[in-house]
């Protein structure tokens, strides 16, 4: 079958199975749009390039399918470079389609050109530049194959226009779709390891067996190998606590009793001491970040490490482990699993453990994660807004979050049961993340509703991005938590620079959040006063039929507690004043 | 001047447009330099090969080679102990030399088995194939001469067929565990 290189694209793009692709035309790109219109792929026409990059993130994070987006040449690529560092950090799957001006024009600074695969290199799992019209296939192949395979992660393909262009002799190709042995073929140097060393899983069965004071640490990739199940069954076959780090939100139920909730910078009292004063983390799908470990010198002395990671290099990469296991969290931890029975079997027990479990319920009836009461007059509490928003959330809602305080009460406050249900920016920390995401969010699930709980800060960066939801009846819920502030820059500002607060107040009229969603073809909403949450957010609950965005006016004396200030070791949590006071007692 | 810690990278890559790139990049937004670098196409002409010494400490070279590893073009890294290997460079040389001060060039030539590949009144060109050390040698004994030009290709490293146990490290994707 004879087609142009831009009918090889769409056609390569539904042989994937892509139902969506989250765009904006231009150029270079422009004739890959025409045979979109004859595809039954739906196309969301965002407002702003990185619109489209975070969409398909959201899109990706819900689904577990590739989040596809398609761009221009140009600034259209550079646009999409935040979220593509965003995916890369966050292990998202997603591939991102930009097209190039025509071969002969590349390297003449011809309109609307950029060396993307130049810029995107390191933030990519992988890219391409397309050669010539007969490799579109295969490109967009091998794009999905290592963008959803190990560990996820971004791939751009970028595309010149002469290749899709129909008017084009160079567009023209033969139709062909490629096997796995094709791909294979062409991809000598990727071969991700799935499949844990026996040994060593023995070796890790071993420790867990022999350990005192035990804590699995819990991270993004869990959730990326579909891994929450066995996660559960390990946890509870060896009664051992579990932290989930902010990636992995979700992967275990917030309710169940051997919940320690996030670690880190702002986790719970529980998960980082846990951590800290442990003999084994048995380390699943994470990494090591920096806010998880405060200072790297200093975080959790006295443990050995298992670490079960399906890329090879982040054994060792911080923190080195003394059982390193290479592959995919859901077969080790099966395999894991079986091996613990079996030794179990042959009559290996357990130490007594009590004495660590007292311990730890200790830390949680002590240290709670916890806020001050409202007083009447003031503005609302932040954190208190979360948790009104969790109780009336309806079965399965997925919550999306911008990146700074408010995502931090998000992450302690909502309190996750399911998989899949938080959406947020882990690893690149992208404010703005939130509005598009959660359109992504809802595009991939549509029967679930999905909630955005922006900061003020943050919804200024992507709110136009509610215009692509209301135009294309994608009806999210957005809560803006304004407290007029950068809050998080206030709360360093406020602890660690004497309260000099240089450059973060943002207004707490201006713009007129009402107005402005109200412009954007959504319902809204502004709450000042504590009885007026509840209702707010039921009637926003009721609306499904465009966008709603309720603006509630929070305290901006509020901060983020705990938390292990930049640089310090975890030991030196710092909890809100008014537990310290218990302590003192 | 702190001592350095020189290592060579062997490094099969797919004989690609914007391999290289890549490889050397992983260096340079780390801040570490290469040191020099040789590239060609092996006896399979799908893949080349590119020989790459850094000055990295010890740990860090061992994450460097994890994350080369990780790129999709990266077939296979061997790291190369210096003690395992043999490392060969070439040197091409033309030195500001009088005719009265051609046989002093001359007798260097002889001792370390270099070649002469031009000479003009006042010039030569001289070729020298060699272990790294021996080439930095010579150029110390030829630089009084004045240096006009040098080019020297980079190291290029191939395993010792051992008569001890191999000591080169060799991590394999397939089984990086």
């Amino acid at each position: 079958m004879k087609l142009d290189g831009g009918q090889a694209l769409i056609k390569s793009l539904e042989a994937e199975g892509v139902d969506v692709v989250f765009g904006l035309p231009g150029g270079a790109i422009l004739p890959v749009y025409d045979p979109l219109l004859d595809s039954p792929i739906r196309h969301i026409l965002v407002r702003h390039e990185q619109g489209a990059g975070h969409m398909a993130e959201g899109y990706a994070q819900v689904t577990g399918r590739p989040g596809v987006a398609m761009v221009t040449s140009g600034p259209g690529g550079t646009n999409i470079v935040t979220p593509l560092l965003d995916a890369y950090m966050d292990s998202v799957p997603m591939v991102c389609i930009t097209g190039q001006v025509a071969r002969p024009s590349i390297g003449t600074d011809a309109f609307q050109e950029a060396d993307i695969t130049g810029i995107t290199q390191a933030i990519t799992k992988h890219n391409f530049l397309v050669q010539s019209a007969q490799d579109i296939p295969m490109a967009i192949r091998e794009a999905f194959h290592i963008a959803t395979t190990g560990r996820p992660g971004p791939v751009l393909v970028d595309v010149p226009k002469d290749l899709v262009d129909a008017n084009n002799p160079a567009s023209a190709m033969e139709w062909y779709w490629p096997t796995d042995a094709d791909v294979a073929a062409e991809l000598p140097g990727y071969k991700p390891t799935t499949k844990g060393h026996p040994l060593k899983i023995r070796e890790a069965a071993e420790l867990i067996l022999a350990a005192e004071r035990p804590v699995i640490y819990a991270g993004g990739g869990i959730l990326k190998a579909h891994a929450a199940a066995e996660l559960r069954t390990l946890a509870e076959l060896c009664d051992i606590h579990v932290v989930t780090t902010l990636t992995a939100r979700g992967a275990f139920p917030d309710s169940h009793p051997l919940a320690l909730g996030m670690p880190g910078m702002h986790g719970t009292y529980a998960a980082v001491m846990s951590m800290q004063k442990s003999d084994l983390l048995i380390t699943l799908g994470s990494r090591f970040d920096d806010r998880v470990t405060g200072k790297v010198a200093g975080f959790a002395p006295g443990a050995k490490v298992i670490h079960v990671d399906v890329d090879p290099a982040e054994l060792g990469k911080v923190r080195q482990p003394d059982v390193p296991i290479v592959g995919d969290c859901r077969q080790v931890i099966a395999e894991l699993t079986h091996v613990i029975r079996e030794l179990g079997d042959q009559g290996t027990t357990a130490p007594d453990r009590s004495p660590w479990k007292s311990t730890i319920s200790g830390w949680q009836e002590r240290y709670p994660i916890a806020y001050e009461p409202h007083v009447a007059g003031d503005a609302l509490k932040p954190q208190a807004v979360v948790e009104s928003l969790h109780a009336a959330a309806p079965d399965g809602t997925i919550l999306v979050s911008g990146v700074g305080q408010h995502q931090m009460w998000c992450s302690q406050y909502w309190g996750f049961e399911e998989p899949y249900t938080w959406v947020n920016s882990g690893g690149a920390g992208t404010m703005g993340f939130a509005i598009p995401a959660a359109v992504g969010a809802k595009v991939g699930r549509p029967d679930r509703t999905v909630w955005a709980v922006d900061g003020d800060g943050c919804f200024q960066m992507t709110a136009q991005e509610l215009v692509t939801a209301s135009t294309e009846h994608i009806p999210i819920k957005v809560a803006i938590l304004n407290n007029g502030y950068l809050g998080m820059v206030r709360q360093w500002q406020e602890m660690f620079y004497d309260e000099r607060y240089s450059e973060v107040y943002l207004s707490l009229d201006v713009p007129d959040y009402v107005k402005w969603a109200e412009a954007m073809g959504c319902v809204a909403l502004r709450v000042e006063s504590p009885e007026e949450i509840a209702p707010a957010i039921d009637k926003a609950n009721e609306i499904d039929d465009r966008p709603v965005v309720v603006e509630f006016r929070t305290d901006d004396r509020e901060k983020v507690f705990p938390m292990v200030p930049g640089g310090k070791a975890n030991d030196e949590i710092v909890v809100p004043p008014f537990q310290r006071s218990e302590e003192a007692r | 001047m702190s001592r350095r810690t020189l290592h060579t990278l062997s490094v099969l890559v797919e004989n690609r447009a914007g391999v290289l790139a890549r490889v050397a990049g992983l260096f340079a937004r780390r801040g570490y330099n290469i040191e020099s670098l040789a590239v060609a196409p092996t006896d399979d002409d799908r893949f080349s090969r590119i020989t790459v010494v850094v000055d990295v400490e010890l740990t860090p070279i061992e994450q460097m080679v994890k994350q080369l590893n990780k790129l999709v073009n990266v077939v296979k890294i061997t790291e190369l102990e210096p003690r395992a290997s043999i490392e060969r460079e070439l040197c091409m040389v033309t030195l500001s030399v009088d005719r009265d001060r051609r046989n002093e060039v001359l007798e260097l030539a002889q001792i370390f088995e270099a070649r002469i590949l031009a000479v003009a009144h006042t010039a030569m060109t001289v070729s020298l194939e060699g272990e790294p050390d021996k080439i930095d040698d010579f150029e110390e004994l030829v630089r009084p001469f004045g240096i006009i030009e040098l080019q020297r290709t980079g190291r290029i490293a191939l395993a010792k067929l051992e008569r001890s146990p191999a000591r080169s490290r060799s991590t394999n994707k397939a089984k990086a565990s």
